[in-house]
């Protein structure tokens, strides 16, 4: 449990490496990401670009537990690096696990034959699926709320998107022999509390979800084993919904007959019912009042303009950036620079699968001087688009709202 | 290999005048009830916390975050600390 002394040890030897410790610290004040409301003060000032070991330097959010979001810079291609990958972490006690002590359990009361596999029978026991997709914090953005509301205050980069390659989760259930009556599927990480006291940071799925032929037990990312940070040796991948279910460091999955009833189910990560575009809902866990988050929503960014940009009358600049969904895939990216009265189909880069970054990119040559207002509205197949407006919730999840970047043609 | 390019991190975030993570001590301001949030909230989580959720909740809203450490994530705090902690939280870094 005490993975504090973990944490400080793993920052530690690197501490040695580097000799880090001795240079003096000078903070920089670290802006959101451009073309959004403006992060908090507060979290604008305690930002810093910093690494934890193996990671390059990321926006540190908060140090215990870990959240440090992935810059910007690094969202100028489809696939994020593992080591700039982002890290979130609900709760402080962290562990770290050697690949050969780690087994996960397969149970629950809808498990008729539970068992337990190493690292060894989950790679060679089972097909091989690799497939791309985004993992994206239902929180990402938060900090860019207007109004703020409570959280770990995220700007634009608790997100990521990698190729996962693991076993799928239903082969692994098939050998429990579920019985029919199963509701959900509970999932445990290795990852827990500093007191007891503190209820553990644990997750179900619908069963539907976790029997889909893309619900993943992936322990390579980007063809190289989970970093630390991103949950070593193993970790769920749902595609298309919140990383909030993709369990890191994952030790236990639970069959179960009845609603899981955990603090982090029953009342954490909740959206008031109905209010969003989505399709697949969590309908075992829903009230009138709220429900699980699930999809994640159509959303882009745009990755190589600056505000205040000076672009010349008559020569072409390229808008450039990414879109994602749910999974449906996009169907289209729009590209304004007349702060939307305007819009131009921007050309799409390589199709990585439906649940992965889609580039895009659309020219534009301004034919007069004056401000200039980019925006970027992505759309799905689904017919879902970003909206204008920010749709409000009392968590602050689910900002997609479209980017406006003021700049100048001269 | 590992080893190396852990101290090519560590050179290049120092050659950035960047810093390996690891938690400092976070200056909150000096006012009475600084010393029963420094004992409690950093029990289990850094004190950047405080700061990044500033200054934009109200004096309900700092309520609201302690009675929730408190009541879900069964921190021990008495009642009268954590009332002295929620006055220096909306005092210090509340919504002005």
């Amino acid at each position: 449990m005490p993975s504090r002394r973990e944490f400080m040890r793993a920052g530690g030897g690197l501490l040695l490496a580097g000799g880090a410790w001795a240079v003096p610290h000078a903070r920089a004040e670290l802006p959101g990401p451009a073309g959004f409301s403006a992060l908090p003060a507060g979290a604008v000032s305690a930002a810093d670009l910093e690494s934890l070991p193996g990671k390059v330097p990321l926006i540190k959010r908060t140090w215990r537990p870990p959240n440090y979001e992935t810059p910007m810079a690094y969202f100028d291609q489809e696939f994020t690096p593992n080591r700039a990958f982002f890290v979130r972490y609900h709760l402080a006690g962290i562990p770290q696990i050697a690949a050969d002590q780690w087994k996960l359990r397969i149970g629950g009361d809808t498990a008729t034959t539970p068992f337990e596999l190493n690292l060894e029978q989950l790679k060679h026991d089972y097909p091989v699926v690799e497939l791309a997709a985004v993992n994206q914090c239902s929180g990402n953005r938060r900090g860019l709320f207007d109004p703020h509301v409570a959280g770990v205050e995220w700007g634009a980069g608790a997100m990521g998107n990698a190729r996962w390659q693991g076993a799928r989760l239903r082969d692994v259930l098939a050998k429990a022999g579920l019985t029919k009556d199963t509701l959900e599927i509970s999932f445990d990480g290795a990852d827990g509390p500093i007191i007891p006291s503190t209820p553990d940071f644990q997750k179900s799925i619908p069963v539907w979800k976790a029997l889909d032929e893309n619900t993943l037990i992936a322990y390579l990312m980007n063809g190289e084993p989970l970093p630390h940070w991103n949950g070593f040796p193993a970790r769920i991948v749902v595609p298309g919904w919140a990383g909030v279910y993709w369990m890191k460091h994952v030790t236990s999955i639970n069959a179960l007959s009845k609603p899981f009833d955990n603090f982090w189910v029953k009342t954490a990560y909740r959206i008031p019912t109905n209010r969003f575009p989505i399709v697949e809902h969590f309908v075992s866990q829903m009230t009138e009042a709220n429900e699980p988050i699930t999809e994640i929503l159509v959303n882009s960014i745009i990755t190589n303009v600056t505000p205040g940009q000076a672009v010349a009358v008559g020569s072409a600049f390229e808008v450039r950036g990414l879109a994602w969904d749910s999974g449906r895939g996009i169907e289209g990216v729009e590209v304004s620079t007349d702060g939307g009265r305007s819009w131009r189909s921007a050309a799409l880069g390589t199709d990585y699968g439906r649940f992965a970054f889609r580039s895009f990119s659309q020219a534009f040559t301004p034919v007069e001087r004056g401000p200039m207002l980019v925006m970027a509205r992505a759309t799905s197949r689904a017919g879902a688009t970003q909206p204008m407006v920010l749709i409000p919730n009392p968590a602050g999840y689910h900002h997609n709202v479209v980017q406006r970047l003021a700049i100048n043609a001269v | 290999m590992k080893r190396l390019s852990l101290t090519l991190a560590a050179a290049v975030a120092l050659a950035a005048g960047l810093v390996v993570a690891q938690e400092r001590r976070v200056e909150l301001k000096d006012a009475p009830g600084r010393a029963q949030v420094e004992t409690h909230c950093a029990l289990c989580h850094s004190l950047d916390y405080v700061l990044i959720n500033s200054p934009f909740l109200d004096r309900n809203g700092w309520d609201g975050t302690v009675t929730k450490m408190i009541k879900v994530f069964g921190a021990p705090i008495n009642a009268d600390d954590a009332k002295v902690i929620v006055d220096y939280l909306a005092t210090n870094y509340g919504k002005p």
